[in-house]
């Protein structure tokens, strides 16, 4: 089991370098969904002290809402305004994916130096998990296209939750839940707002969402 | 009971979007806010009554001061809207500023939200849980989303936006201070206790004597940065100008008078935990930074401020900032800040509604543009000019006590700096919006806005239409029994808190200030 986790974190660290790297609005929901099916398969290898269908029913919750139901409500978003690639995003490919090296190198560091009480937490889940939400954040600051900016909030939601598998043995059900249904109304409400923003402006770049301002008298 | 205090807003909610006749929605959205500030009115004589449902959630001492204020904002803000939803909800509007044509958001779904949003903000000050507290509060900024677009153009848009992008960020850094929170709890603790106690307050003020240092101050770091931008702090302010600017005034005072303040309690939550765990002054002094920072941000953007909206925005910025430094300061700080925050409520709600006034009947938000209000919109001219003296703290409003009390209190600890700093800007503040209250009850003309139109058209004889079209629109609203009732008894409940302070008022802040440890 344990050559599982640690490979599955290992992809984990992958798919944010995949989504710092990719220009292509497909290519970075693909990277996304592929973190919601690995957070849901997690709890599933890692070996956590719960009931069985507790664990059947988080990780169903995770590979259904993340991993397909999410993506596919931003493909469609993508699709209807017919963007394919996020052209010239502040921070550009190359330096984003140094910026990614770097924030890897970092939550290494802090990671394994972090000690989880009672120890039974994966070597590599705490600097994945920051990594991940790094990567989201910096996804989320560093690109214009608000479709791209709610992947990365996707992201680093999955960084944040996959950091609280090292302590899912405290967390009470309904916690979860709770947290799991507000990832998802979030993205939904997003998703819904840039299906407005697409309808009204024709274009998804938030960054051309700048009419309101403080304006000198 | 306290379960039917969180459950009765949200089932009016369902049943208001299932409803189709407006008149029957508008009395249940009256009819749910009055009840539900009877049962918060019965909570507060009988407390007893409502007991603890297991241990994730009760109604402690700190909790009920913000409950009573939303629920009572609540209530003020209903009766307004329903004013508000007469005046508004129809197919199809112009643009008050740009006059292009939209349409709102249909009045079921911004009812459920409004009723949604009471029904989340309730939880909010019930939970006795870090976890549950965490998605009652992602939970208020979902439901109050779409309450910000209610019009539906691009400037709303953008505002929620950013407000949506921003706050889910913010609470997401929470959500990993939360389990920041779980991680300082030792293992040997996490054995013996049962899970579902794990993250409550009780429990963890019980186990704080052995809970992790370094974990406890990373979590109190973030879950401040991701709770403080739903409070507002700066820097961490940039969505909350724009939100309140946008959204509907009645989402606006609600948004400032009661959502700023549920993320306040959520901080207050967080400090208790260290101050139990002897990180009081780290936790402290961290605070009053923050609360200071923001007071000096909100009072460079007041000073010249010229869109009314968003000095009231701004002004809001730097009353979380004057409830930062009161807690920062401690001792008779805590009393002070929990004082001002039922103060701050009050005022600036009745200052967001009677905002909405004058949108309405002007259409504009730039002050310089609002002329001759005395004549036309006589009471929520009056009661304009009162409140904004009550909000920069001039006596004899409770604003004008508990800023004198936070101030005394600096004194008391000898915080000579502190408290320089914090006399010279609320003197900037105060100069700030009474400079533009000038603006507006000065301008250039002091005529009425349509006879303007005339006066102008009949001078310039030949070219009269073209000036006649140039010309200021008529005004749209005048003043109603519905939009200044609401302001009225808002204000007049700061002014009394002014003059004279209730004993169960003094009593119960003196609780809540307890439970904030030292």
């Amino acid at each position: 089991m344990t050559t599982w986790v640690e490979g599955f974190l290992v992809i984990l660290m992958l798919t944010n370098l995949w989504l710092l790297g990719s220009s292509r609005l497909l290519s970075c929901i693909a990277a996304v969904s592929v973190q919601g099916v690995l957070l849901g398969l997690l709890p599933l290898v890692i070996g956590i002290d719960v009931p069985v269908w507790r664990l059947i029913l988080q990780a169903g919750i995770s590979i259904g809402f993340k991993g397909i139901a999410l993506p596919l409500l931003l493909l469609r978003a993508a699709r209807s305004v017919d963007v394919r690639r996020e052209v010239e995003p502040i921070v550009g490919y190359s330096a984003s994916l140094l910026i990614g090296v770097a924030a890897l190198t970092a939550s290494l560091f802090i990671g394994l130096r972090l000690p989880i009480h009672g120890g039974a937490a994966p070597l590599l889940l705490v600097p994945a998990a920051l990594f991940t939400a790094l990567t989201g954040l910096f996804i989320i600051v560093s690109r214009r296209s608000a479709i791209v900016q709610a992947l990365g909030y996707l992201a680093m939601e999955s960084g944040i939750a996959a950091f609280g598998l090292a302590l899912a043995e405290q967390e009470p059900l309904l916690i979860e839940m709770g947290t799991f249904l507000d990832a998802f109304v979030a993205i939904f409400v997003m998703g819904i707002t840039i299906y407005h923003i697409s309808r009204e402006f024709d274009h998804i770049d938030s960054d051309r969402l700048s009419s309101l301002k403080d304006s000198p008298q | 009971m306290i379960l039917a205090l969180v459950a009765l807003p949200a089932l009016a909610a369902v049943a208001a979007f299932l409803i189709r006749s407006h008149a029957l929605r508008r009395s249940l959205l009256v009819a749910v806010a009055v009840v539900h500030a009877g049962l918060v009115g019965l909570l507060w004589i009988d407390p007893a009554r409502f007991p603890a449902m297991g241990t994730w959630l009760a109604s402690d001492a700190l909790g009920r001061i913000f409950l009573a204020i939303a629920s009572l904002l609540f209530l003020a803000v209903s009766v307004s809207a329903v004013g508000f939803l007469q005046r508004e909800s129809g197919a199809t509007s112009a643009d008050t500023e740009e006059g292009f044509l939209f349409s709102n958001a249909p009045e079921a779904v911004f009812t459920a939200c409004l009723l949604g949003f009471l029904s989340t903000m309730t939880l909010v000050t019930v939970s006795q849980h870090f976890g549950l507290l965490w998605v009652s509060i992602e939970a208020t900024t979902l439901v109050s989303a779409p309450l910000i677009h209610y019009h539906r153009h691009h400037r709303s848009l953008e505002a929620t936006w950013k407000y949506l992008l921003v706050c889910s960020v913010g609470i997401a850094v929470a959500l990993l201070g939360t389990y920041f929170l779980a991680a300082s709890v030792p293992s040997a603790a996490g054995a013996a206790r049962s899970a579902a106690t794990s993250l409550t307050f009780s429990g963890l003020a019980r186990a704080a004597a052995s809970l992790d240092a370094g974990w406890l101050k990373a979590a109190f770091l973030l879950l401040l940065v991701g709770y403080g931008t739903k409070m507002g702090l700066a820097p961490m302010h940039t969505w909350l100008p724009d939100a309140h600017s946008e959204a509907p005034s009645v989402v606006s005072a609600l948004l400032s008078g009661a959502l700023l303040n549920c993320a306040f309690l959520a901080v207050l939550r967080v400090l208790s935990v260290c101050a139990a765990a002897g990180l009081g002054g780290f936790g402290r002094q961290t605070i009053l930074v923050l609360g200071l920072v923001s007071m000096a941000v909100a009072a460079g953007l007041i000073i010249g401020q010229p869109d009314y909206k968003r000095m009231l925005a701004y002004s809001s910025v730097e009353h979380m900032g004057i409830l930062c430094v009161g807690i920062g300061l401690g001792g008779l700080g805590d009393w002070g800040a929990l004082f001002h925050a039922v103060n701050h409520s009050f005022t600036k709600a009745a200052l967001f509604l009677l905002a909405g006034n004058f949108l309405a009947a002007y259409g504009t938000k730039k002050s310089s543009d609002v002329n001759g209000a005395a004549g036309t919109l006589p009471v929520t001219a009056a009661l304009w000019v009162a409140g904004l003296f009550a909000i920069t703290g001039a006596p004899p409003f409770g604003v004008f006590s508990s800023e004198l009390t936070i101030l005394r209190a600096g004194v008391n600890a000898g915080a000579w700096a502190v408290v320089a700093i914090y006399s010279a800007l609320l003197v900037a503040v105060f100069v700030g919006m009474i400079t533009m209250l000038l603006r507006m009850s000065q301008g250039g003309r002091t005529d009425l806005p349509n006879q303007a139109g005339h006066i102008g058209s009949a001078a310039a004889g030949g070219r009269g239409m073209a000036l006649a079209v140039a010309a200021p629109p008529p005004l749209r609203a005048a003043d109603t029994a519905l939009s200044v009732a609401a302001p009225l008894v808002l204000l007049v409940l700061t002014g009394v808190l002014g003059l004279f302070i209730p004993q169960f008022v003094d009593t119960a802040l003196k609780q809540a200030a307890l439970l904030l440890g030292v």
